[in-house]
């Protein structure tokens, strides 16, 4: 296969958008946050594990240096609580019964 | 079936209806003992993901001629392990087809479906399923004993004398009841999939099996150098594509879990496979990964902890096999439980009965003969060296350079190992505990 063949079969297959990506997975979406985040307690962390770590892409850092939590599109992983260093940073249970994340094909 | 003792809702409470739960409840009730199994999804299997193969040889006990009835996707006739370095891999394949008859080995599965049908062999067996209530703490009387869990429903409190906590591996029952000594964030890896959808004839021709004949695929390699691995699964008609990530490594980089995926899906070995393949589901769960290292005390008075929650998963590279430790500590649990009521001895000596079983079996043997190997497997030379200095061997072995005559393999390997920075004694070393941990 020729170089200029090889790039386009790359381009004719795009990745998928975040976005996109999230909206495969299905969440029961409950009105009462079941993670929260402090954000005083983030103003001062420069490490910032969890905004790498979390496969949802939940925790958005803002202009002002601090963290923008979203709990909506959660898979309930644990991977915030267990990598974040700073004690009291996030309080973490699990949805209300019957709510949150709903796998089909997993 | 024994009626609880008045105050008591049932004998035995089971906490969370994964394969470790589900198989607990069928153990007890099979016993005649009153359970109540409760999960917090919407149904069994709704909150769980993994990589895609159960090996159920322990339900013969539970569930005879399971295979006739287990929703499977495709029978593991193969399993390969790729060694992945930046453009060249090194593939070893087995293939049994007698694993596509029965009593077979593998199956690939999807988990609501498989975590369903398990709980509803609960449900034959006597256990009361109560979904969509998540539980949310120990009951315990004013001895301080446990005596069953609260739940998020309203009066939702269930009394029993045991709790067998098979609640995964956040496991809060476990870490309120004092088990878990501390939570290290090494321990956990990440792990993050897609699941995507080709036509069957595509997958039957790529992967070389045909009618429900499937493939096992762990890869070593491959994870933009964040300690982990890979793992490719067919189903019926998707393939799934995933990474575990070491969590302290991946979040001390840049790149995100979906990056990671996308790179992996680029690899030479890996875009033929799943070339034109469309994302049906993304899915992302962790695993407790250092085995003997961190697990919890199993046992209190009562209280059993069983499957994830007691870091019974067998993760050791060329293994991923969780799904089974979980269904037979459950079974294990649920049969030492129900000893326990019958004795009327439910204190930790009552119900050591359980780790009797685990000992003597594969659960704990299994995890005993392998301990070294996740912590070697995950270690930053095997991770970061190994597969290049592999893939570089064998790449000059097999390179036909004429007119230079072939070099002896002997100087390649120095060479090679020199080139990927692994010093001889490491070597030496590593091959050394990797033949005693896999022996
Ligand atoms: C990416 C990945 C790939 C894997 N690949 C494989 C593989 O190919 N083969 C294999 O055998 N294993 C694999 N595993 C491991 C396997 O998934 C687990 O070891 C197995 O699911 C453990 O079963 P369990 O019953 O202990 O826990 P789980 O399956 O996690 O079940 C726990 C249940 O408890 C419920 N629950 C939790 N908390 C509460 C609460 N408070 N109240 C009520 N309910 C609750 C949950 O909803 C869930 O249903 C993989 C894991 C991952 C993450
Ligand atoms: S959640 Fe934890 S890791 Fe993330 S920014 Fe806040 S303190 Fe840092
Ligand atoms: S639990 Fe997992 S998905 Fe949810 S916010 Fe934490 S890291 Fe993200």
């Amino acid at each position: 296969m020729s170089h200029t063949a090889r790039i386009e079969r790359d381009n004719a297959w795009p990745e998928i958008s975040f976005e996109e990506r999230i909206g495969t997975a299905e969440f029961r979406i409950h009105e009462k946050a079941h993670i929260t985040v402090n954000g005083d307690s983030c103003r001062g962390c420069t490490t910032r594990e969890c905004v790498v770590a979390c496969p949802a892409n939940l925790f958005v850092p803002t202009s002002d240096g601090g963290i923008l939590f979203n709990y909506e599109n959660c898979f309930e992983c644990g991977t915030c609580y267990l990598v974040c260093n700073k004690e009291g940073a996030i309080s973490w249970t699990y949805p209300e019964g019957g709510y949150g994340i709903v796998f089909h094909r997993t | 079936m024994t009626a609880p003792a008045h105050d008591f809702d049932a004998d035995i409470i089971v906490v969370g209806a994964g394969p470790a739960g589900s198989c607990a409840a069928i153990a007890a009730a099979r016993e005649g003992k009153s359970v109540i199994l409760v999960e917090r999804g919407p149904f069994p299997g709704s909150k769980n993901m993994y990589g895609g193969v159960v090996y159920p040889r322990i339900l013969d006990e539970l569930i005879p001629s399971w295979w006739e009835t287990m929703p499977v996707q495709r029978w593991v006739v193969k399993r390969s392990t790729m060694l992945l370095s930046d453009t060249g891999a090194l593939n070893v394949d087995f293939r049994a087809n007698a694993w596509g008859a029965p009593p077979y080995n593998g199956a690939t599965a999807y988990r609501p479906d498989f975590d369903n049908w398990l709980a509803n062999h609960a449900v034959a067996a006597g256990a009361r399923l109560v979904c969509s209530t998540t539980v949310t703490g120990l009951l315990r009387d004013s001895h301080g004993r446990i005596e069953g869990v609260s739940t998020d429903r309203p009066d939702g409190d269930l009394r029993a004398p045991i709790v067998i906590a098979c609640d995964g591996v956040n496991s809060f029952l476990a870490k309120e009841s004092g088990l878990y000594p501390h939570t290290d964030a090494s321990n956990f890896t990440l792990g993050v999939k897609e699941t995507l959808a080709l036509p069957k004839h595509v997958i039957d021709e790529r992967f070389g099996v045909r009618d429900n004949q499937g493939v096992d695929i762990e890869i070593l390699g491959g994870t933009s150098g964040v300690n982990g691995g890979g793992f490719i699964y067919t189903n019926l008609d998707t393939v799934a594509l995933g990474v575990v990530l070491k969590l302290p490594k991946l979040a001390a980089q840049q790149k995100r879990p979906e990056q990671i995926i996308a790179e992996l899906k680029r690899h030479p070995a890996v875009a033929p496979l799943i070339e034109g393949a469309e994302v049906k589901e993304y899915s992302a769960h962790v695993i407790p990964e250092a085995g003997l290292e961190m697990m919890p005390t199993m046992v209190a008075d009562g209280m059993l902890v069983a499957g994830d929650a007691a870091a019974l998963c067998l993760a050791a590279g060329i293994w991923l096999e969780g799904v089974n430790f979980a269904m037979a500590s459950g079974m294990y649990a649920g049969q030492a439980a129900a000893e326990a009521i019958t004795k009327n001895d439910v204190s930790s000596r009552g119900l050591s009965g359980y780790t009797d079983r685990l000992e003597k079996t594969f659960v704990l043997r299994d995890h005993k003969k392998l301990r070294k190997v996740p912590h070697l497997v995950l270690s930053d030379r095997v991770q970061h060296k190994y597969p290049a200095f592999v893939a570089g061997v064998v790449e000059r072995v097999f390179r036909v350079d004429n007119p230079h005559p072939k070099p002896g393999v002997r100087r390649i390997v120095r060479e090679e190992r020199k080139k990927a920075g692994i010093g001889l004694l490491d070597l030496l070393r590593d091959g050394w505990t990797g033949m005693r941990g896999f022996g």
